[in-house]
């Protein structure tokens, strides 16, 4: 057993660590890791919630007579050694943004710092392909990699007490999605229409770790006939 | 038939043990601050220990009851009354239809915890009934309780008083002076200085009043860094104690985000949660360095005693059932 790739986050939580360098590859690993022992839970399992490079392993201790960190890392052991290699399936998503100045309150602000026209930004946003590589902040936010680091730009000096939900932001190399109105930093370049939260739904989010993503320019017009369709 | 809400109180919310398997698609866990006093709330009723409950915070509110019910109160001591008769917490009470419970001011602890026998009858969202205030779910209508609001039960029951009560010691943590809250070493434990850690362990720190549901903020003698170094958002947890760029800790609480990218310097112990829970803005306590293994055998301690209380409860309710 191979302890140091396990940290005992709490007496019922074990994080396992895959290094320290994110990439696509290593999260592919996490997630196939994540399906694995979902489809086939050890008696206690409670959930699992992966990051970048970690996935962290929820239990049950009653489960265990004593010593259960040492137990489930033995069970996780067991997982790692037969895991098959990545054989995760990533689905396309296509997301809708509206770039329009009336949701995207910052473009002309990241524009400016990074010399480029809001034109320009809007291309250079729409034209990668992002990689979900976890879910957390708030129900359904996306944590995405890609991202043009030509479009990068600083946080707000001062943070927003409320951006609307649907607002597509930026932040240092990162974009992201807000599902739900929240406080928030980031600079905000556009708004999607499209619900990231689908609550009577099973799984209630729309995007999950693991998809890809691609941005799509429409018009104010379409906007506001994609809400009210 | 149900519980109204007459007066509001400061923070009162239904929550129940967490809601779990939704963590990964962003969603809080919310469910109780202090998850011991909650079980012992329903453990004193015989409901199941993870029945939804009202949590009722800092100022409790007022509540008329339109049925005939068995209530119990646990945790902080919120000067109950019922019908401006003063009843106590930690035993089954009788109300019948149209009796008013007043609640006040906590005297000690923040978190005080109302059960209905037989459970409130409001619907899973994900599995728990959990509210969860920022995503706005669960619970009742994923909102703190106002007046006006009816919460409907699932069983009336009628009786007559009851004589027997939990020890009070069970809850003596609450009203404590003398206040440790024991942690295992964090993740980057070791990105802090020697200095800071000891700092972290024997200077006394206090809870601000920025504190909430999803996290205590703390103020005392500033966490510094070895190096400033970007961590990589990851798994949080009830209890992370996080420390970002001012050096002032922040605890990870029950409606936490289920990830964090503050560097962690510790984890408080299962067993001290309920205890850190009930500790009020500008009240001291220190740190004590604990062990996995003493938090693992800690915590199974404290499970048995919960599995005792249990068995000694629903003992009470079968004499009761046989002498009704």
């Amino acid at each position: 057993m191979n302890r140091q790739h396990y940290h005992a986050l709490s007496e019922n939580a074990i994080m396992i660590d895959f290094g320290k360098q994110l990439s696509i590859e290593k999260n592919a690993r996490i997630l196939t890791l994540a399906e694995q022992i979902a489809n086939n839970p050890f008696l206690g399992f409670v959930e699992s919630v992966p990051s970048y490079t970690t996935l962290t392993v929820y239990y049950n201790p009653i489960n265990f007579h004593q010593d259960s960190f040492k137990q489930v890392c033995l069970l996780l052991d067991t997982y790692l050694t037969e895991m098959e290699e990545n054989n995760y399936q990533s689905r396309i998503v296509t997301i809708p943004v509206c770039y329009d100045e009336s949701f995207g309150f910052d473009l002309e602000e990241v524009a400016s710092h990074n010399n480029l026209s809001t034109e320009q930004v809007i291309n250079l946003h729409q034209t990668n392909e992002y990689h979900v590589f976890f879910l957390g902040f708030t129900p359904g936010f996306p944590f995405l990699g890609g991202m043009d680091a030509r479009i990068a730009a600083p946080r707000k000096k001062i943070p927003r007490t409320n951006i609307p939900a649907g607002s597509v932001g930026i932040a240092g190399q990162q974009t992201g999605i807000y599902p739900i109105a929240s406080p928030g930093g980031w600079q905000i370049i556009g708004r999607t229409p499209m619900s990231l939260l689908q609550i009577k739904q099973q799984p209630p989010t729309m995007l999950k770790p693991g998809d890809k993503i691609k941005f799509q320019s429409i018009s104010k017009q379409a906007f506001l006939n994609f809400t009210s369709s | 038939m149900g519980i109204r809400i007459i007066e509001e109180g400061l923070l009162t919310t239904v929550q129940d043990l967490g809601r779990f398997g939704y963590q990964s698609s962003g969603f809080s866990v919310s469910g109780a601050m202090d998850s011991w006093a909650m079980q012992l709330a329903n453990i004193i009723l015989d409901n199941d220990k993870g029945e939804a409950v009202l949590e009722m915070s800092f100022i409790g509110p007022s509540i008329t009851f339109e049925a005939d019910m068995i209530i119990s109160l646990t945790g902080a001591d919120m000067s109950p009354k019922i019908n401006e008769k003063v009843v106590k917490n930690g035993k089954p009470l009788s109300v019948k239809n149209g009796d008013t419970l007043t609640l006040r001011t906590a005297k000690s602890g923040i978190h005080c915890y109302l059960a209905i026998k037989g459970g409130l009858d409001l619907p899973n969202f994900l599995n728990s009934k959990s509210t969860s205030l920022r995503a706005q779910v669960g619970g009742f209508h994923g909102r703190k309780l106002v007046v006006g609001d009816i919460i409907p039960i699932l069983t009336p029951i009628q009786a007559a008083s009851f004589n027997w009560s939990l020890s009070p010691f069970l809850f003596d943590y609450i009203s404590s002076n003398d206040l440790t809250i024991r942690f295992l070493e964090g993740r980057q434990y070791d990105w802090f200085t020697n200095q800071s850690k000891q700092h972290f362990e024997t200077e006394a720190y206090q809870t601000t009043t920025q504190s909430d549901r999803m996290g205590y903020r703390l103020k005392g003698m500033p966490i510094h860094f070895i190096h400033s170094k970007e961590l990589l958002t990851e798994a949080t947890t009830f209890g992370t104690i996080q420390v970002p760029a001012s050096g002032q800790p922040i605890i990870l609480m029950a409606d936490r985000q289920p990830t964090g990218g503050y560097p962690k310097i510790g984890q408080v112990i299962n067993v001290d949660l309920a205890t850190l829970s009930q500790v009020r803005p500008s009240q001291s306590f220190t740190f004590l360095k604990s062990t996995l293994k003493e938090a693992q055998t800690l915590m199974n301690t404290r499970q048995q005693q919960l599995s005792s209380l249990q068995t000694f409860c629903t003992l009470k309710w079968k004499e009761w059932d046989r002498c009704k």
